[in-house]
């Protein structure tokens, strides 16, 4: 409403100054609403910006509003090349079919499970370790710190038959321990950024905090657990967040290590319950038509429960980024 | 319906603090526990630690000195992660490089190997049909997409930084992809063909790069805009770390610049970019190891289809002895164009400097 206003009265001092005929005033005036005192302050700026924006948030947006709208659409919708955006009818039935076929909530309950043990594991241990590199110096300390950011490159193709091996001759195949101890020892998914995002965050408690708690005869176990862990919330939680979406999309660890047990996460029940489908309808029946829309049903009711995470807590992804000194100077 | 909102987030906060509470309350009786099995095991016959000496069994005495006391501390802080690293990773990269010089064979009695030396390097250039095919591809895919997710993650990170309005809902935006980016989804929607933008192929920009310029060159370019969404959406967690590194610059220095005559043009490559250099630094390499550990590389899926045999080309180009020589060449490779990338970096701002 201001901004129509203000158009309003701009508009109207123009025809007032075109009436007139004072072109020197006009054409100053037009500068200096469409360029500004500076560029990015004129118009101009802020129509390019906006425009950019808009069409990156397209691109971005463009899979999610695809995966909406397709999941919802009826066999005819898909076949039919009139139909590309909105489904002709709001049709519940892939939605329905997926969830009685991979049994959602059971699903999803393992699936939280799976990937909120290892996330608070992950996230205790790298605390841990973290205020342990941030706070003390000791022997080697800069190459354990070195192997440390080291072991983030190393693709998991490389560890992952040994690892396997390990697991099966431990009996850890198959049940959450699989995640859980290598997340309590601090080599989670990603265990590295954890531990980052800690020293980081630790590095930046000032000395002189140590040094009064120390004279007050706190050791230093009680200065970890009284002053730094307090102070060290906002880290926590994004450490948290992180490690519990990364696990609960992980599917490549966990279609190794789970494989033919009853524990499985949402998404990979998805993969089976998908691949099952496929080979059973042939390539171009109807109902291998009608899949496509199934699949992505699969797929909106999987991220949902992140989705709805997301929307409570996207402050915390977003702007604790700054008070975890994730950026490293 | 922002009212509704905040009356959900008021019932949720409220219906939280018992929680909270209770964690706080749990947490200092944690702590305090924790402090007195410490004081126990630090102080009894067998181990007795006093203000000055460590004494063990009454008979060892050791003179605490501030060095050592810190050194020890540092040690007990990241004893599990010594632990964690040596069973989890040091053992099993040692262990996949020592099988990488063996033919390997998994059968119900175990894993039995024979000695190759380094004929499985040596077939994956020589016998292998893919292999050296598909890391060419992905070395062209890389050095093209790399920079792309970065210029892109830094207009998106520049543009959010901005004066906008609400910034909450285009940071939402740009951070889904953080929560979405998962292998069986996003392979979905490849699948589907969701991860194109139509509007793309219907201008014939790619016949025309063909024509003019060659296949070796149109084929990344084409794939580049086949898979524009994809790249786009690694750049979720380099927009954070260049969003966080751009907020950090004072904004004084923009104004003492522009009193100068400097145009916006000239302050984002005079301050902006030597400002956030090393955060590029820090995005290069966590995009590179992203794009190469990322569950759909064609790379990762090749290798795994040899480690479970499922790809049978000649006797030794199966088994996990030669899937393993793979991965450590992938590794190589990876490294280098980290190197690469990292190095061009670092030139570039020492010419400028």
């Amino acid at each position: 409403m201001k901004l129509f206003k203000r158009l309003r009265a701009f508009l109207k001092e123009m025809i007032h100054l075109i009436k007139n005929k004072e072109w020197a005033q006009i054409s100053s005036k037009l500068k200096r609403v469409l360029v500004g005192m500076k560029f990015t302050d004129g118009l101009l700026f802020k129509v390019l910006i906006y425009t950019l924006l808009i069409s990156l948030g397209y691109i971005y947006l463009y899979p999610v509003l695809y995966m909406l709208t397709n999941s919802f659409m009826s066999t005819q919708d898909i076949i039919s090349s009139t139909v590309k955006w909105v489904p002709s009818s709001l049709n519940w039935e892939n939605y329905k079919l997926v969830f009685e076929e991979i049994d959602y909530f059971s699903a999803l309950t393992d699936g939280i499970i799976l990937a909120a043990l290892p996330a608070i594991a992950a996230t205790v241990s790298s605390a841990i370790v973290g205020y342990g590199f941030a706070r003390f110096n000791f022997p080697f300390k800069n190459v354990l710190f070195v192997l440390m950011i080291a072991s983030f490159i190393i693709p998991p193709q490389i560890t992952m038959l040994p690892t396997f091996r390990m697991f099966s001759n431990y009996g850890l195949l198959g049940s959450i321990k699989a995640f859980l101890y290598p997340a309590m020892l601090g080599q989670g998914l990603n265990g590295a950024i954890y531990i980052l995002i800690f020293y980081q965050f630790f590095k930046m408690i000032p000395k002189s905090l140590e040094e009064s708690a120390k004279l007050d005869g706190a050791n230093s176990l009680s200065i970890f657990t009284r002053i730094a862990i307090p102070l060290a919330v906002p880290s926590i939680i994004i450490v948290f967040l992180f490690s519990f979406v990364w696990y609960y999309n992980e599917t490549y660890l966990s279609g190794l290590f789970l494989r033919g047990s009853d524990l499985m996460s949402l998404p990979l029940r998805l993969e089976q319950y998908i691949n099952q489908y496929t080979s059973i309808y042939p390539e171009g029946s109807p109902a291998r038509e009608l899949m496509q829309a199934v699949k992505l049903a699969g797929n909106v009711i999987t991220l949902f429960p992140l989705l709805l995470l997301y929307f409570f807590t996207q402050r915390y992804f977003v702007e604790s980024i700054d008070r975890t000194g994730i950026t490293g100077e | 319906m922002r009212q509704l909102l905040n009356n959900i987030k008021e019932g949720l906060l409220k219906g939280l603090s018992p929680i909270v509470t209770g964690i706080k309350k749990a947490w200092s009786f944690i702590s305090e526990l924790l402090g007195k099995i410490l004081h126990v095991l630090t102080h009894n016959p067998v181990l007795n630690i006093t203000t000055q000496h460590v004494i063990i069994a009454k008979v060892i005495k050791i003179r605490i000195t501030n060095q050592r006391r810190e050194a020890w501390l540092g040690l007990m802080f990241i004893f599990i992660w010594i632990v964690g690293f040596s069973i989890f990773t040091l053992y099993p990269v040692f262990n996949s490089l020592y099988l990488s010089f063996f033919k390997v064979r998994l059968d119900g009695a175990g894993l039995q190997t024979v000695f190759v030396g380094i004929d499985n390097f040596k077939a994956a250039f020589i016998q292998d049909p893919y292999f050296v095919e598909i890391i060419l591809e992905y070395v062209l895919e890389m050095v093209l997409n790399v920079p792309m997710v970065l210029v892109f993650a830094l207009i998106i990170a520049m543009l959010i930084n901005q004066d906008i309005r609400g910034k909450g809902i285009w940071r939402t935006i740009f951070f889904l992809p953080v929560i979405i980016s998962s292998g069986p989804v996003i392979g979905e929607l490849m699948n589907q063909g969701a991860t194109t933008l139509p509007s793309i192929e219907n201008y014939d920009i790619i016949t025309l790069v063909l024509e003019n310029v060659g296949e070796f060159i149109a084929n990344p370019i084409q794939s580049l805009f086949d898979t524009i969404l994809l790249v786009l959406w690694f750049a979720g967690i380099q927009i954070l770390i260049l969003l966080a590194g751009l907020q950090k610059i004072d904004k004084s220095i923009y104004e003492a610049s522009m009193i100068d005559g400097a145009s916006p043009w000239e302050s984002f490559w005079k301050i902006t970019l030597p400002s956030i250099m090393p955060l590029v630094t820090v995005s290069v390499v966590y995009t590179v190891v992203s794009m190469s550990v990322f569950s759909l590389n064609e790379v990762i899926i090749y290798i795994r289809n040899v480690m479970l045999g499922e790809s049978t080309v000649g006797t030794l180009t199966t088994g996990y002895g030669y899937s393993a020589a793979l991965s450590w060449l992938y590794f190589i490779i990876m490294t280098l164009l980290i190197l690469l990338f990292v190095g061009l970096l670092n030139i570039r701002r020492g010419r400028r400097s």
